[in-house]
């Protein structure tokens, strides 16, 4: 019988440790799924964030480093300045990217560092117990934001691909879910863009996939789903942000 | 040459091929001599946005296997106090250097050694140490920057080039040697790509304590070996010494010219010269306390290593202490005084000096111990205890 699926070769044999509904799981696959189909495993080093994922270097069968959060767009530039032949991507969340490690992903993407970005957006700190991101949406609730959040106080989201696109070291931006099967597809179509942008010595690229976080909302797996694409989708639209080719 | 410049030859001579820095004074040659170096030597040099993400960019050339370095002045090293303690607990390799300056806060950019407890006490979170050596001389910013490296590389730890603004501006002739020995081990645990083997992955993150345990138990194995293979220090006419001076750095420069002033007066006065700062020559000051010895630590700093030297004579010799603060830097003739009045004070066998008296207080005078105060104070051991009358009083 022909074997139509299986499991991507870069993806370890182990059970992940995340909640019903969480997206990390279909990213972790997309991301396998495109080291495998370039053929990149034997020279991929995986840079990975704090945060819900922090366990990533446990999922995945290519060289691993943990970084300190929020540094590992640094982290990676250390590695890939050293070892330009080989592919290296960070994997990492709003709270990893846009907060503490803002002045690193800022300052990789206007070197051009050429490294590859997958960005977790869900709007919140889900390891930490659903503490309010840079991302978070106004008026959404959270533990630091009982009443919503209020940009008076609290200041405005930050839009990643918005901020990052003004700048000539990036090569590629895009912005994804990964809420259906159309979506699951693109957002793999965008990862092995941004992979094949880094071997083709392009720069800086990154692709943010607004994700979900069922467990901080409070929501079911489905209605999760259903928030991204409802509420999500219209303050953070989806597409390409690159300004150069 | 300027000793900071020294430091990058050094650096490079011992096959350092990536730096990442950020300008602060009084270490800015060293970034500048690294721009142009590194390249010419094929290697990597990155100024980064922060004194945060360079040691972080250290630490992904030092996953990938890479000699790297990074190096600052005290404010920006306590920014990359965080970085630090990763690698430490990642056990990776590589190199800081502090050239130090007036503290705390934003300080000044003058000399100071305030920065020792920072160097040789962990400095960051956790139970972890830096490997840390002292050069008192040009040369040896060349000669102990190199020296890091091994010792970074053989025990898979961040060593620390702990020198000053005097060592790093100053002009002295270098001879630098044509190759130098370069000790670099395999390193089957680099992240550079799971080629022919099973995939490496580089973490501090031990989230079962019992692992975490473990992992603690190995770093501190690796401290214990280098406590008995990586002690270096010198010593000067402390054979017929009364008085040992104890001094690292700039300050041990300034101490051997005290020293021979005082014996150009007939004084016994000899120094000691701790090379490396972590592991600290303990046992070797011990051995002089036991020989009957008096010791005086001079540092710019408001007396830090001095605590080391305690607790290396263990209440076996009378320490005293002389410090200049805030970017002050101390004379020969200065130090001379105090040597002076240490030796017109009555000694007290058997007792340390509790009080940490950041400038020495004449024993005859009004103010100084008396034998009652005295005794007192090393009974009580406690500077709350000391009160009105002893060295309290001078700080």
């Amino acid at each position: 019988m022909q074997q139509v699926f299986s499991r991507p070769k870069a993806l370890a044999d182990v059970g992940m440790a995340y909640c019903s509904g969480c997206t990390h799981g279909i990213l972790h696959r997309l991301v396998a799924e495109v080291i495998d189909e370039l053929e990149l495993l034997e020279r991929t080093i995986c840079v990975c964030p704090v945060g819900c994922s922090v366990f990533m270097y446990e999922y995945m069968n290519c060289d691993s480093i943990e970084a300190a959060h929020g540094r590992a767009p640094a982290v990676a530039t250390g590695v890939k300045r050293v070892l330009p032949g080989r592919v290296v991507f960070t994997y990492q969340g709003d709270g990893d990217l846009a907060a503490i490690g803002a002045a690193e992903i800022v300052h990789a993407a206007a070197r051009g560092e050429n490294i590859s970005v997958i960005f977790i957006n869900n709007t919140t700190y889900g390891m930490t117990g659903g503490q309010m991101a840079p991302t978070t949406i106004p008026g959404q609730e959270t533990t630091t934001t009982p009443g919503g959040r209020n940009v008076a106080t609290a200041g405005n989201p930050i839009r990643v691909c918005e901020l990052l696109s003004s700048l000539d070291g990036v090569a590629y931006l895009e912005r994804t879910t990964v809420t259906s099967p159309k979506g699951v597809v693109n957002t793999k179509r965008a990862i092995k863009k941004a992979f094949t942008m880094q071997l083709q010595g392009k720069g800086f690229s990154l692709v943010e996939v607004l994700s979900t976080c069922p467990t901080q909302w409070g929501m079911t797996p489905l209605d999760a789903m259903k928030h991204v694409d409802n509420v999500m989708v219209p303050y953070y639209p989806l597409g390409e942000y690159s300004r150069k080719e | 040459m300027k000793g900071n410049e020294a430091a990058v030859r050094g650096a490079i001579a011992a096959q350092c091929r990536a730096f990442f820095g950020y300008p602060i004074t009084p270490q800015n040659e060293v970034p500048e001599y690294m721009s142009k170096y590194m390249p010419e030597a094929g290697g990597v040099f990155i100024q980064a946005e922060s004194e945060v993400a360079a040691i972080n960019m250290v630490y992904g050339a030092a996953c990938a296997g890479v000699r790297a370095m990074t190096s600052s002045s005290s404010p920006g090293v306590s920014l990359k106090m965080e970085g630090i303690s990763y690698i430490a607990g990642a056990q990776l390799p590589c190199v800081v250097m502090n050239v130090q300056r007036g503290g705390p806060g934003l300080g000044n950019i003058a000399p100071s050694q305030s920065d020792y407890f920072q160097a040789v006490k962990g400095g960051g979170h956790g139970d972890y140490k830096l490997l840390t050596v002292a050069p008192w001389s040009v040369p040896e910013m060349f000669h102990l920057t190199a020296l890091a490296f091994d010792l970074a590389d053989k025990y898979r730890n961040p060593a620390m080039v702990l020198s000053d603004a005097i060592i790093g501006q100053m002009l002295e002739p270098v001879e630098l040697p044509e190759e130098i020995d370069v000790n670099i081990p395999e390193k089957p645990w680099a992240t550079n790509g799971a080629k022919g083997r099973e995939r490496n992955f580089i973490t501090s993150l031990y989230i079962v304590a019992e692992d975490l345990e473990e992992i603690n138990h190995q770093i501190q194995a690796k401290y214990a070996a280098a406590c008995r293979d990586e002690v270096r220090w010198e010593e000067y006419q402390t054979d017929d010494a009364d008085i040992v001076l104890v001094a690292y750095g700039s300050t041990a420069r300034i101490c051997r010219t005290t020293m021979n002033l005082a014996r150009a007066k007939g004084l016994k006065v000899g120094l000691f010269r701790p090379i490396s700062l972590f592991p600290f020559p303990a046992n070797q000051l011990a051995a002089l306390a036991r020989s009957g010895k008096r010791f005086l630590v001079a540092e710019l700093s408001a007396g830090q290593m001095v605590e080391d030297v305690r607790l290396a004579v263990n209440g076996a010799a009378q320490v005293d202490f002389y410090g200049r603060l805030g970017g002050m830097t101390m004379t020969p003739p200065e130090v001379l005084e105090q040597v002076e009045k240490l030796m017109a004070r009555t000694v007290y066998p058997g007792f340390t000096q509790a009080v940490v008296d950041s400038r020495l207080v004449d024993g005859n005078g009004s103010t100084g111990p008396s034998a009652t105060d005295s005794v007192r104070i090393n009974t009580l051991g406690a500077t709350s205890e000391a009160g009105g009358g002893s060295d309290a009083a001078g700080l």
